[in-house]
C-alpha cells in the first residue's frame, strides 16, 4: 500500500493539458503533411512520382498529394533532385471526405471546415462517443497508437470517448487495416450490430486506401469498400496526436482551422 | 553430430550462398536430416515450398538452426505428386509449416495429425489439399475443431473481433466448468497476401511491406529484410549503421516489454503498474521517434544501413531520456514483484514445461521463461551483436510469472546495451549503396526481435529478383505454446496467459 502510494508520487501527474493547453511536443524529425515547392520542379521531372511506393503523387497535377495513400516515408523527398519536397510538422490531417485528403497545390492544408459532425449527431455523440475497434488486416501499429490514447498521458475518457467491448454498446466503429478478405464478413457484421445513427472512422493509410497492400487480391483496399466512412485519419501509422485531433474535431471539441 | 551429416549446406546468419550449393536430397534423406538435426538439439527455423525446376514438382527447403554451435544448415528436396510423408508425428515443431505447405502448394502431408488450413486462402498452385471447390469462397475458421464431448462439457468461442483494441483471431475453448481442457486457435483473418507480393522484388513497396509484417516489430523485420538483401547484394554496412540498428531493436524491445508488463498488471486488476507502464511505453516509443521521427521506427532501417544519422546532441538527449525512462519503469515494475495479490495471480499459471517448449520449437522470451537458453543475439549473432553482448535471461518455471520476469531482466539488459552503444558509437557512413542482387542465390537472416526469432529467407532468380521470399515471425512458432499453456487452467486465466505471450496475428497471417 505505502509502496504503491510512493510510486504514485514518484510517477507524478501526467495527463496533458491539450486541447486547453499546448499540444505535446512532436519529435523534430516528425513527418507531418508533405509540402511540395513546385517552383523548384524541373520541367518533365517525375522522380517523386516514380519513387512513391503507393502512387500518392501525381506528376500530371504537380504538388498534389493524396494523403490517404501517403505512407509518410521519405521516398519522394529522397528522390527529388532539387529538394522540393519537405515534411512539415502539420499533424492535423483528418478529413470527413476522401477527396479532401488530396491536398492540391492551391490548398495548403487538409480542408477541415466540414470535419465536425452535423448538429444532430453532434448533439447525440458530442459528449459521449463509444467506439468499437475493428482491426481488419492492421499491423498493430495503428491499433497501438489508438490504444495509447487511453493511457493516463492522453486520457481519451476526458472527452467522453471510449472503446467498448461490444458493437451493441457502440455509437460507431474505428477501423484499421486494409480490410483483408478474411475480415470482410466480420467487419460487415460488426457494423450491422451497431444501432443507427452510427459512424465509421478509418485510421491509417491501409484503412483509407489499402496502404502498402493496395491492389492485393487478398484485401478489399480500405474500409470504405465495405462500410460508409465518416472520418479519414491518414498516416502510417498516424501519430496519436493526429488521431486525437481528428476525433476532437469530429465531435466539435476543437474548431480552430489547422495551421499551414 | 552435425558435421557427420555432410549432405546439408552450411550457412551463416546474414550470408548468401549460390543456390546450386544447396543439396537437393532424396525424400528419405531430407526427412532424416531434419529428424537427426532436431534430435541433436537443432531447431527448424523455416520449412517452406517453392516452385521446382523439375516439372510438376514442388521443392521443399529447410533451414535448421544449431544454436549451441552457432551454425545454420539448409537443404532441399523435390516432391512429385500431391503428397509427402508428414514429419509432424516425429517432430511436432514442423506441424504448422506442413499445414502451410499444404495450403500454399496443395501437397498433403500424409500422417499429419491435424491437417487444417493456416490462413484460409487459395493455393498458389491451383491444387487444393482439401479438394475445396474453386467456385465457393473459403471462409476463415470454418471447419472442424477439436471437441471434447461429455456431460457438462461446453464450448466457448471468442472472436474474430475482440473486446479491446487488438487484432482479430478466433479462440475455441473446450471447458468443464471453469476448467479449460483444450484451446484451439484459428487465425488467418489478417492474411493480406504478403509472401506472394514479395515475389519479383525488391520493389518500391518491399521495404514498407516488411515494416508492416508485424507493425510493433518494425525494426526487427526491416533489419532482417535489409540483412537478406545486403547479403545477396554483397553490400557491407558501416559499424555505425549496425550500432544504430541494434539501438533501435533494443528500444523496440523496451517499449513492448514495458507495455506487456503494464498490460499483465491490468489483467490482474493492479492498476498502478498498468497506468504507469502504459505511459512509460510511450516514452520509449518516443525515443525511437527521436531517432527517426516515427514511434515505430518506420524509415529508420533500410537496405544499406539506416535512413537517419545522429549527432552528439541527439545521442545525449537519448541517453537522458533512457535514464529517466528506466527510473520510472523500475519503480512501476518493482511494484509487481512486491505485491502479493499480483504474484498470486502470476505464479503457477499458464505453465509451459521446458520439454514441451523444446518440442514445439518455442522461441523468444516464452522459450527462455521455460528454461531454454535460446536467443539469436547470443546464439547466431549478426551486426553489432557480434561485438557487444546482451546476456541471455532465463527462468525455470515456465509460468506467467517467468514470462513476465524474463521481460524485466531483458529490460535492464537492453538499457545497459544501449548505454554501451551510446558511449562509443562507431564512425562510418549511415548508408552504403546497394548493388544489384546476385542471381540464383539463397540467403538467410535471423534476428532476436522482442517476441523472438525473426527469420527471413530469400531465393533469387536468374535476374536477381526474389523468386521466393519466406518470412517466419516468432508468433508462427509460439501460438501453439499459448494453446498448450491454457490446458487445465481456468478460462479466466486466458487474458494473463495471452498477454504473457503477446503474439502477433498479422505476423502469423502475413
Amino acid at each position: 500500500m505505502f509502496k504503491a502510494i510512493a510510486a504514485r508520487i514518484q510517477q507524478k501527474h501526467r495527463t496533458m493539458k491539450y486541447p486547453d493547453g499546448a499540444p505535446p511536443p512532436l519529435p523534430d524529425r516528425f513527418r507531418g503533411r508533405p509540402v511540395i515547392d513546385t517552383a523548384k520542379c524541373p520541367a518533365g521531372c517525375d522522380a517523386c512520382e516514380a519513387a512513391c511506393p503507393t502512387g500518392a503523387l501525381d506528376a500530371q497535377d504537380r504538388g498534389a498529394i493524396d494523403l490517404g495513400k501517403c505512407l509518410f516515408c521519405t521516398a519522394c523527398a529522397d528522390a527529388c533532385p532539387r529538394q522540393a519536397i519537405t515534411h512539415s510538422h502539420n499533424y492535423q490531417l483528418a478529413a470527413r471526405s476522401r477527396s479532401d485528403l488530396t491536398v492540391a497545390r492551391e490548398r495548403p492544408a487538409v480542408e477541415v471546415a466540414g470535419a465536425a459532425l452535423d448538429a444532430r449527431l453532434k448533439k447525440l455523440l458530442g459528449r459521449s462517443l463509444k467506439l468499437r475497434q475493428v482491426s481488419a488486416g492492421g499491423c498493430n501499429a495503428c491499433e497501438a497508437d489508438t490504444n495509447v490514447l487511453g493511457t493516463v498521458g492522453w486520457d481519451l475518457g476526458r472527452f467522453g470517448i471510449q472503446f467498448v467491448a461490444s458493437p451493441r454498446h457502440a455509437d460507431g466503429l474505428l477501423v484499421t487495416g486494409p480490410v483483408s478478405r478474411n475480415m470482410e464478413l466480420a467487419l460487415r457484421k460488426t457494423y450491422d450490430a451497431v444501432s443507427d445513427p452510427r459512424i465509421v472512422i478509418a485510421v491509417g493509410a491501409c484503412a483509407i486506401s489499402g496502404g502498402p497492400y493496395a491492389g492485393h487480391a487478398e484485401v478489399a483496399g480500405g474500409a470504405a469498400a465495405i462500410v460508409p466512412v465518416d472520418l479519414f485519419i491518414p498516416g502510417c501509422p498516424p501519430h496519436p496526436l493526429t488521431i486525437l485531433d481528428g476525433l476532437l474535431r469530429l465531435i466539435g471539441r476543437i474548431e480552430d482551422p489547422p495551421s499551414g | 553430430m552435425s558435421d557427420a551429416r555432410p549432405q546439408l549446406a552450411r550457412l551463416a546468419n546474414g550470408k548468401a550462398v549460390a543456390y546450386d550449393t544447396l543439396p537437393v536430397l532424396a525424400a528419405e534423406d531430407f526427412r532424416d536430416a531434419i529428424l537427426g538435426g532436431v534430435a541433436a538439439h537443432q531447431r527448424v527455423s523455416a520449412l517452406f515450398g517453392t516452385a521446382s525446376p523439375v516439372p510438376g514438382a514442388v521443392r521443399l527447403h529447410v533451414v535448421l538452426a544449431d544454436d549451441e554451435r552457432n551454425r545454420l544448415f539448409a537443404a532441399a528436396t523435390d516432391v512429385t505428386g500431391s503428397e509427402f510423408a508428414s514429419l509432424t508425428p516425429a517432430c511436432p515443431q514442423v506441424h504448422l509449416f506442413e499445414r502451410e505447405i499444404a495450403e500454399q502448394f496443395g501437397l498433403r502431408p500424409v500422417g499429419h495429425p491435424w491437417l487444417k488450413p493456416v490462413r484460409y486462402c487459395r493455393a498458389w498452385t491451383g491444387r487444393d489439399a482439401w479438394n475445396r471447390p474453386a467456385d465457393q469462397p473459403i471462409l476463415p475458421a470454418v471447419g472442424d475443431f477439436y471437441r471434447v464431448e461429455g456431460e457438462q462439457v461446453h464450448e466457448v468461442a471468442v472472436g474474430p473481433v475482440h473486446a479491446g483494441v487488438i487484432e482479430p483471431g478466433h479462440f475455441r475453448f473446450q471447458c468443464h466448468g471453469e476448467q479449460v481442457f483444450h484451446l484451439e486457435i484459428a487465425l488467418g483473418y489478417q492474411h493480406r497476401g504478403v509472401e506472394q507480393a514479395l515475389i519479383g522484388g525488391p520493389g518500391a513497396r518491399t521495404l514498407h511491406v516488411t515494416e508492416t509484417l508485424a507493425g510493433d516489430a518494425t525494426v526487427a523485420h526491416a533489419t532482417t529484410y535489409s540483412q537478406v538483401t545486403e547479403a545477396l547484394a554483397g553490400c557491407r554496412t558501416s559499424p555505425r549503421a549496425q550500432a544504430l540498428r541494434a539501438v533501435a531493436l533494443e528500444l523496440e524491445r523496451l517499449a513492448n516489454h514495458i507495455g506487456d508488463l503494464g498490460a499483465l498488471a491490468g489483467d490482474v486488476g493492479f492498476l498502478p503498474t498498468a497506468s504507469f507502464c502504459g505511459r512509460i511505453r510511450g516514452d520509449f516509443l518516443n525515443m525511437t521517434a527521436l531517432l527517426c521521427g516515427s514511434r515505430f521506427g518506420r524509415g529508420l532501417v533500410r537496405p544499406g544501413g539506416v535512413g537517419f544519422d545522429v549527432d552528439a546532441g541527439r545521442l545525449a538527449e537519448l541517453g537522458r531520456r533512457l535514464d529517466a525512462g528506466l527510473k520510472d519503469a523500475t519503480v512501476a515494475i518493482q511494484l509487481l514483484w512486491s505485491t502479493q495479490s499480483v504474484m498470486a495471480r502470476f505464479e503457477e499459471v499458464g505453465h509451459l514445461p521446458r520439454q514441451v517448449a523444446a518440442d514445439l520449437g518455442i522461441v523468444g522470451p516464452a522459450a527462455r521463461a521455460s528454461g531454454l537458453e535460446r536467443d539469436i543475439r547470443h546464439d547466431q549473432p549478426s551486426g553489432m551483436y557480434c561485438f557487444s553482448h546482451a546476456p541471455v535471461s532465463t527462468c525455470e518455471a515456465g509460468d506467467v510469472f517467468s514470462r513476465a520476469y524474463v521481460r524485466w531482466m531483458e529490460i535492464q539488459y537492453a538499457v545497459a546495451f544501449i548505454r554501451n552503444q551510446l558511449r562509443s558509437l562507431p564512425t562510418g557512413a549511415p548508408q552504403a549503396p546497394i548493388p544489384a542482387l546476385a542471381p540464383n542465390h539463397f540467403a538467410v537472416a535471423l534476428n532476436e526481435g522482442w517476441r523472438g526469432e525473426v527469420c527471413h529467407v530469400a531465393i533469387t532468380d536468374a535476374q536477381g529478383r526474389f523468386s521466393r521470399y519466406k518470412v517466419v515471425d516468432p508468433s508462427f512458432h509460439n501460438w501453439p505454446g499459448l494453446a498448450y499453456a491454457l490446458r487445465n487452467q481456468e478460462i479466466s486465466d486466458f487474458p494473463i496467459c495471452n498477454k504473457s505471450f503477446n503474439l502477433s496475428y498479422c505476423g502469423h497471417d502475413l
